[in-house]
């Protein structure tokens, strides 16, 4: 049995023009140990699919109007906001993309990982503390024992971002959602950030769902990745697999407007752009919502009326599309239409 | 006017200083810090200097005194032979029409009470360009250029995406027919997608009227795709510059090294063999 099993979840926004269908019709699975990737552009849903998992949204606006969202033996959108509290933390922990935002200024970093402990654990002062200098040392933040007595504004945006993940470790959670964890951190702060979260997900047989839009992150560290469009996952395999053989017209369009670092490519001629612009998720288009993107999908294709499912069209690689990679390449006479 | 080397523009030993205050009711400057520490380079017409570094590392603050919206401490500024750091105010804003700068921020790079024809036609207000009814063409034409829709020129920034605004601000540094434009991180506000969109725009407008550009980015990917040469830069010095290729795949200084080993790349068999790469490298710098 998977540690989390999400099954067909539906997020909406209550607005004034009508509802926000951000999260629509959304499934996947994770074991426990493993990584997760959802990666998407801005508005995708990825965000709300992390949020509503934790129970974090504010309800109103925000509704889960359907689906399940199991995580070891209980449907987390049935529990009370009490019982809510008894996982969150402790069994489910959330890092943000912003460090600076996400701890409190007026807080000592040592006050903000104790109360954590606190919250969930009968430990005296002492042990506490013991911990949190044992938690900050295990994020390799130097000379631990002394930083547990400054305020967050004394840390660099790399070290704060540690310091998040102290915290989110505290309770030895069985499963870390960490939202764009390394987006607003440079690039050598951000390599070691994601090296770090790799080791402590091995050392503490953890689970972890990351979100991020970097193709190159997501590469990096997940075992399966989920491509989120327009509320829905759009692609879905293992992480060698889905950069080997990227099946959607819209994963194949996402990895083809990023500029090379290396390789043959560099510097020839210009980016694959995706022209336009994602579907309003007020009154989504009853259509495949890449339709108006896509240059495979022709004026009479069936893409353009019906919404395609999600298909697995080899073992474990699941799309949503009329027109995936491998099928364009048996039938040549459907390009360019 | 063109110099006798060729170059469009020539920086030698750039300075700037900042200086830092403290005290509670009698502020004094403390200490100074240097954004920007002897910094040289040249680019020559139509083409694209990347300038590639870390937040701090003092490129922006580069190109703030390139263009003059900050004063350098000390160094020179040759544009087409000129010394512009021994300017006045008035000499300062004709050379403005030559050089023009595209903001990272579409959001807060464009005044929300303006139409969008008012922002970008108020380069030529401002340099009384032509007659109302030329400049209102001009506007169009320079709309049409970067692929926004002109028939939009009455409405206002908010109405738009982050990829449309930055149309608005690239179609306004065009206004005056500049011959350099500093492009500060362009595209980092933007989706992948879009920031596709607006590097390939770029690169046609460069082939269309011969701009030169100096691209200021934190992303080494982006910076590649766009320069022809390349400077890295770290606590306000150049640690490393030559042409993209060189730069690139003979990185000679360790920490262009390490910058360079720490990008993600779109592979997960390349990342694992670059994250031992970057874990020797790392281990280098620390002990180096």
């Amino acid at each position: 049995m998977p540690l989390l099993a999400v099954e067909d979840l539906r997020t909406q926004f209550r607005t004034r023009e009508g509802a926000v269908r951000a999260v629509d019709g959304v499934s996947f699975t994770v074991d426990k140990g493993e990584t997760l990737g959802i990666v998407g552009e801005s508005g995708c849903g990825k965000s709300v699919t992390a949020l509503s998992i934790m129970g974090l949204l504010p309800k109103p606006p925000a509704e889960i109007v359907s689906g399940s969202i199991e995580f070891d033996g209980r449907d987390l959108t049935k529990l009370s906001e009490g019982q809510l509290e008894d996982v969150r933390g402790r069994e489910i922990a959330m890092i943000f993309q912003d460090p600076m935002t996400s701890l409190n200024p007026t807080l000592k970093i040592g006050t903000q990982i104790t109360e954590v402990l606190d919250r969930h654990f009968d430990l005296s002062k002492d042990e506490q503390r013991r911990r949190a200098i044992e938690l900050l040392e295990e994020v390799r933040i130097p000379r631990a024992p002394e930083r547990l007595a400054d305020y967050p504004h004394r840390f660099s945006g790399g070290m704060r971002q540690r310091v998040m993940i102290a915290i989110a470790l505290a309770c030895n959670p069985k499963l870390l959602i960490a939202d764009e964890p390394t987006t607003a951190l440079d690039v050598t702060v951000q390599a070691q950030v994601l090296d770090l979260l790799e080791d402590l997900r091995e050392s503490h047989e953890m689970a972890l769902i990351l979100i991020t839009h970097d193709m190159g992150v997501v590469a990096e560290v997940a075992d399966k990745v989920a491509v989120m469009y327009a509320g829905q996952i759009v692609e879905h395999a293992s992480g060698q697999e889905l950069f080997d053989h990227p099946e959607h017209p819209y994963t194949e369009a996402l990895l083809g407007s990023l500029p090379e670092l290396e390789g043959e490519n560099v510097r020839e001629g210009r980016l694959v752009a995706i022209p336009g612009r994602p579907p309003d998720l007020i009154d989504p288009p009853a259509a495949c919502r890449f339709a108006a993107r896509c240059p495979y999908a022709g004026a009479q294709d069936t893409c353009q009326s019906v919404e395609p499912q999600l298909r697995e069209i080899r073992a474990e690689h699941w799309v949503r599309s009329e027109h995936p990679a491998s099928e364009r390449a048996r039938a040549p006479e459907a390009v360019r239409s | 006017m063109s110099t006798e080397n060729g170059l469009l523009l020539e920086v030698t030993d750039l300075r700037k200083e900042f200086p830092v205050r403290s005290g509670f009711f009698i502020e004094r400057v403390s200490h100074t810090v240097n954004a920007v520490d002897g910094v040289g380079f040249s680019i020559a017409p139509g083409r694209t200097l990347g300038l590639v570094g870390e937040s701090g590392s003092g490129k922006s603050t580069t190109g703030y005194c390139v263009l003059q919206l900050l004063k350098p401490t000390s160094g020179s500024v040759l544009f087409e032979g000129e010394e512009l750091t021994k300017l006045g105010r008035d000499d300062v804003r004709r050379l403005r029409r030559d050089m023009q700068i595209v903001f990272q921020d579409p959001y807060s790079s464009l005044n929300p009470r303006m139409t969008v024809g008012d922002i970008v036609g108020e380069p030529l207000t401002v340099h009384n360009v032509g007659s109302r009814r030329d400049r209102q063409a001009r506007v169009r034409e320079l709309l049409d250029v970067v692929g926004f829709n002109p028939s939009f020129s009455n409405r206002y920034p908010h109405e738009f995406s982050g990829g449309q605004r930055q149309r608005i601000g690239v179609a306004r540094a065009l206004a005056l027919n500049p011959k350099l434009i500093v492009c500060d991180e362009p595209v980092s506000a933007l989706d992948v997608s879009i920031q596709a969109q607006i590097l390939n725009l770029l690169k046609d407008l460069q082939r269309d009227f011969g701009l030169a550009y100096l691209f200021i980015s934190h992303d080494l990917s982006v910076v590649r795709a766009m320069s022809d040469d390349i400077a890295v830069m770290k606590d306000g010095k150049i640690v490393e510059a030559g042409t993209a290729d060189e730069v690139y795949e003979h990185p000679k200084d360790s920490y262009t090294q390490a910058l360079l080993a720490s990008v993600p790349v779109p592979d997960p068999r390349r990342m694992r063999e670059r994250r031992t790469e970057r874990r020797k490298l790392a281990h280098a710098l620390t002990e180096g």
